[in-house]
């Protein structure tokens, strides 16, 4: 029985085999409805914008499960190689593995060729596997980075879309984050100008998206490195509860205690190879 | 938007395309605008406190909306959940009061006007009011009294209760804290007004942080025999 599923070949791409049955299950009888756990989604607002000498992202922190805050903290800044980074919004493990995935091509591409990855690069690869999902893999990503042609960021949808802008944001709170960007993006703009305008965009859409909140991280990419600020601004919020609300032991009532003695049968001593040894 | 799981077959390939005949779409009468509300009963005191936030969907309405009414000196009513249907159920009972107040000649006892909510929601019972409601106030003999109701009119009197969308994660703190559930060697002193009103800030500071739709500001009603007091204190607003 289990041995036969063994046997089988793994076949690639999704599996739609239990596709019929889950609309059974969730349309069943009255009592009998059960609902699909549903992944969890960053709700996010990421922002990119092209300036001087460079490229600077910016990204909230807050992943939500629906209504639920389910991490505070998130880093939605992913690495892709030193001059390539990207921010995810979506479905979260959609971002996480496709970024992943792209990091470890374009590394093995550097290994094979000596030469750093070209950002036109990255985008075809994550298009070419997106499109092949039919849209599947929920992840909407911003791609920014330098290489020897220049500062660039792209836009790739779920669908294998593409868009090569100066400015952009995406995720749920991109409206707010665009109004920002859409009034005070200029050309050419130097380093500081860059920075808060990105912050601004990815402020007001934690202000205004219930899906982004906590604190501000920013990546700036230029040719001579990257500056990875996490957290760029943090948030505001950090009301303290006015009590302690912590137990004193006694208060998990003990029910039953057994104590297992381990008996010591037989020591040996082991000489190890260790770096630091000769 | 996704492709649907139906256009795919039991094998796994995608379905030949072919029409499937008109399709039905569907309005619905109801909209969730979030918020929490929390009840809490003392020896002589009662507590109703809400978020100050409306929202719908990812956006929001407004950050100074409270939940909280008040309906007479010794009641206050906190509604969440459908706002329209908040709207047009405390403007019925505000007129309902009156009615009572002209016929008898006296304004109606907490007691009362839980009775008269839940005959007014199961009048409704087959298209509900798309509201949770918590009624706290002072009874008769002046002692803290709560009374919480699910849409459709069904309530009973608690000394705790939290409604609303963050309900889930209030709830076990209070059950803990007030009711000093699940523990053991614990000293069970009775609940103080400057400690309920504490523990109510803080439980709202939590909820804030977890809860999307809970946010912008808390607004306390205090209600003892001196008559109703409001505190408002700062929540995230993000």
């Amino acid at each position: 029985m289990a041995l036969s599923n063994v046997l089988e070949p793994a076949v690639s791409g999704f599996n739609f085999e239990n596709s019929t049955r889950n609309i059974v299950l969730e349309n069943g009888s009255e009592e009998g409805k059960i609902k699909a756990p549903k992944p969890m989604k960053t709700g996010t607002t990421i922002a990119g914008v092209v300036y001087k000498d460079g490229v600077v992202l910016g990204a909230d922190t807050r992943a939500t499960s629906e209504e639920v805050v389910a991490d505070k903290m998130c880093a939605k800044i992913h690495y892709i190689a030193p001059n390539i980074y990207c921010c995810g919004a979506g479905t979260a493990a959609d971002t996480e593995k496709t970024t992943d995935m792209l990091s470890s091509n374009l590394t093995i591409f550097s290994m094979n060729s000596g030469r750093n990855p070209r950002v036109v690069m990255a985008v075809n690869i994550l298009q070419d596997m997106l499109f092949r999902y039919r849209g599947m893999i929920g992840a909407h990503l911003i791609l920014g980075g330098v290489d020897c042609t220049g500062s660039h960021l792209y836009t790739v949808g779920p669908y294998g879309s593409m868009d090569k802008v100066p400015y952009l944001a995406m995720g749920s709170g991109k409206l707010p984050a665009l109004g920002i960007l859409e009034d005070r993006f200029k050309g050419n703009m130097d380093l500081e100008e860059a920075k808060a305008l990105v912050s601004d965009a990815i402020h007001a859409g934690i202000m205004s998206d219930l899906g982004s909140g906590n604190n501000i991280d920013l990546c700036v990419i230029t040719k001579e490195g990257v500056d990875y600020i996490r957290p760029h601004r943090e948030s505001l919020y950090n009301y303290k509860r006015q009590a302690k609300y912590k137990y004193k032991p006694g208060t998990t009532p003990v029910l039953t205690k057994t104590v297992n003695q381990l008996e010591l049968v037989h020591e040996t001593v082991q000489m190890m190879e260790t770096a630091g040894s000769s | 938007v996704m492709i649907s799981a139906r256009a795919y077959g039991d094998n796994g390939k995608m379905k030949e395309y072919h029409y499937t005949g008109p399709v039905e779409h569907k309005f619905s009468p109801y909209a969730f605008n979030g918020g929490t509300v929390l009840a809490v009963a003392g020896e002589d005191f009662a507590l109703v406190a809400s978020d100050t936030r409306l929202s719908e969907g990812y956006s929001i309405h407004s950050r100074d909306s409270p939940k909280c009414y008040k309906l007479t000196d010794t009641t206050v009513i906190g509604c969440s959940g459908f706002h329209g249907d908040c709207l047009t159920l405390t403007k019925i009972i505000e007129a309902r009061l009156k009615m009572y107040k002209h016929s008898n000649n006296k304004s109606m006892t907490s007691g009362a006007i839980a009775a008269m909510l839940s005959t007014i929601l199961y009048g409704k019972r087959f298209f509900p009011y798309y509201v949770y409601n918590i009624i706290g106030g002072l009874d008769e003999e002046g002692r803290g009294a709560v009374y919480s109701f699910d849409p459709v009119g069904s309530y009973q009197r608690d000394t705790y209760k939290a409604g609303g969308s963050a309900s889930a994660m209030l709830q076990p703190l209070l059950d803990n804290q007030i009711g000093f559930k699940n523990m053991e060697n614990v000293e069970q002193l009775p609940l103080t007004l400057e400690k309920a009103v504490q523990l109510v800030k803080d439980v709202f500071i939590s909820a804030a942080e977890r809860d999307v739709y809970t946010g912008d500001a808390l607004k306390i009603c205090i209600i003892t025999k001196e008559g109703i007091r409001e505190e408002i204190v700062p929540l995230r607003k993000d």
